[in-house]
């Protein structure tokens, strides 16, 4: 059995509120990926449709997706891994590919959030925790990772300024990526500034500045076997290296709160599969849902040691230029977070560098990089290595 | 005529807002009624669960007892909250918490009359029952 690489990547703008259906959405990211790939609708032999469920009217979204994008009547099937479900596609049509089921696979992500207020989308979202024991306590996303946030604090002396550097990073980035919902430019100021939006309280430590928009998106990742590739006569970027694990939903159940346990152990078969270490690595996309996440995740997958996450941020090595370039299209910070479609835009930017075509953000000559997705509070944690 | 089968649903009586009401553990209700937060215990392999199941997953058995929480635990974590999702706004502010107790860790709220500055974590606390002003019920973490 031969390999299984990346042949197309897509994704469309992420937005506060996108003006259509989300079957529409969904062609933005499938279009890109489609042309980015050169085939034809004929050429994918499957579809695996990834969201966050309960964000939308229409239910089982993959039949609406397979017919508006002509993926009839190959198989289509839906995936849920809340934050991580695109990721978990792309490991799904991985091994789709490497079983011989399957030759092309389509692995499409998207949500649309806008439907509902905010506050009933942090209730929803609320709801990817356990709602028989936690829900009924008033949770909320940004409140389960400050928990990690203040514990991170209280162990190693994490401080609410490097939690703001992490933000200045990737508002860096943000600004040059045209996909980003959030293109401003963040300076470390406006966190201490009253007057500014971003230095407002949520979950004590986390502020307002230290937290991901929710946004409408859609991604796609094409998946294909090296001889389907050839036969395209397209060279791409493979995938080396696949880990993924689950933790106990509910916090009682959880051993740590100073990084997720979900990374470590994917990160650990990611690794081992590749037959790489954290050192192998030139350039990463990592789940900062908030800031205190990048943080966890640079110790989580090797890249600093526990406690000290965040030197690789006050040292620049994490920028550009830097030892190990993290997050340079903006991460989910900028970009904003539409859950399903969040993997795919993470697996787009490092497909996108690894072929040097990420412009104004891409790094120099990177080989190697790797993909940290989470879903929900360290609930499902998915690594990726791929490599040119 | 035959009587109508009643439904247990005591658990709709659990936190500000219960998402659920049908559960096996449904007396965990009747304890906190009674003043008492209790977990389970398998009563074949001896595991302890909190929060409490009706079943074991390292043995299979549905044969569990109830244990009342009691003593005190660590605090690990705990976080105020200045928003909060559709339901709870009412409640504001308040702070969720996760306490170590060794064998189990209780994920709940810190009480409203503790000052922020002097909730620090390591701090031994208590885990009570709770009454909220809208007549349900949850537990809360108190100084020990």
């Amino acid at each position: 059995m031969g390999k299984a690489g990346i042949i197309g990547v897509g994704q469309s703008k992420f937005v506060r509120r996108y003006p259509g259906s989300i079957r529409e959405l969904a062609f933005e990211g499938f279009k890109e990926a489609m042309q980015d790939a050169q085939i034809s609708v004929g050429d994918i032999d499957a579809s695996i449709i990834c969201s966050a469920p309960e964000y939308d009217k229409q239910r089982s979204p993959s039949g609406v997706f397979a017919e508006y994008l002509g993926l009839i009547p190959q198989p289509t099937f839906y995936l849920e891994n809340l934050c991580s479900s695109s990721s978990m596609g792309v490991r799904m049509a991985y091994s789709l590919v490497k079983s011989g089921l399957h030759e092309v696979v389509a692995v499409i992500g998207f949500q649309k959030m806008s439907e509902i207020s905010s506050a009933e989308s942090q209730e929803r979202m609320g709801r990817g925790a356990d709602i028989q024991w936690e829900s009924p306590f008033g949770t909320m996303m940004p409140a389960y990772y400050a928990m990690f946030a203040r514990a991170h604090m209280e162990k190693y002396g994490t401080t609410l300024d490097d939690l703001a550097l992490v933000r200045v990073k990737a508002a860096t980035y943000g600004q040059l990526n045209e996909k980003a919902v959030f293109r401003k430019s963040v300076t470390f100021e406006m966190f201490t500034d009253p007057e500014s939006p971003l230095s407002g309280p949520v979950s004590s430590p986390i502020r307002v500045g230290d937290c991901c928009a929710n946004a409408d998106g859609s991604s796609c990742v094409i998946v294909a076997s090296e001889e389907k590739a050839k036969a395209f006569n397209k060279e791409p970027v493979w995938i080396l290296g696949l880990g993924a694990a689950s933790a106990s939903v509910n916090m009682a159940g959880r051993d740590s709160f100073t990084g997720l346990a979900v990374a470590q152990h994917a990160a650990e078969q990611a690794y081992k599969m590749a037959g790489m270490t954290s050192k192998d690595i030139n350039v990463a996309e990592v789940h900062d849902c908030f800031t205190i996440s990048e943080i966890l995740a640079y110790e989580d997958l090797g890249f600093a040691m526990p406690g000290e996450g965040k030197e690789l941020v006050k040292n620049k090595e994490t920028y550009k230029e830097g030892s190990l370039p993290v997050n340079v299209d903006g991460g989910l910070l900028s970009k904003g977070h539409p859950i399903g479609a969040t993997g795919g835009s993470q697996i787009r930017t490092i497909v996108l560098q690894l072929r040097g075509e990420a412009g104004e953000m891409q790094v120099k000559d990177p080989e190697i990089g790797l993909i940290h997705n989470i879903g929900g509070v360290g609930l499902y944690g998915n690594i990726t290595i791929l490599g040119r | 005529m035959e009587k109508k089968k009643e439904i247990d649903d005591r658990f709709k009586k659990f936190g500000t807002v219960s998402f659920t009401s049908l559960t096996k553990v449904n007396d965990f209700i009747d304890y906190l009624e009674e003043g008492k937060v209790m977990g389970t215990k398998c009563k074949s392999c001896g595991l302890v669960f909190f929060p409490p199941r009706a079943d074991c997953y390292k043995c299979l058995s549905s044969d569990v007892e109830w244990f009342e929480v009691s003593g005190s635990g660590k605090l690990v974590s705990c976080s105020k909250l200045e928003y909060a999702p559709s339901g709870f706004g009412d409640d504001l502010p308040y702070s969720i918490a996760v306490l170590d107790y060794g064998d189990y860790k209780i994920f709940g709220r810190i009480a409203s009359d503790i000052p922020e500055d002097e909730v620090r974590l390591g701090m031994e606390m208590k885990t009570i029952v709770n009454k909220l002003p809208n007549g349900q019920l949850n537990y809360i973490f108190q100084k020990a």
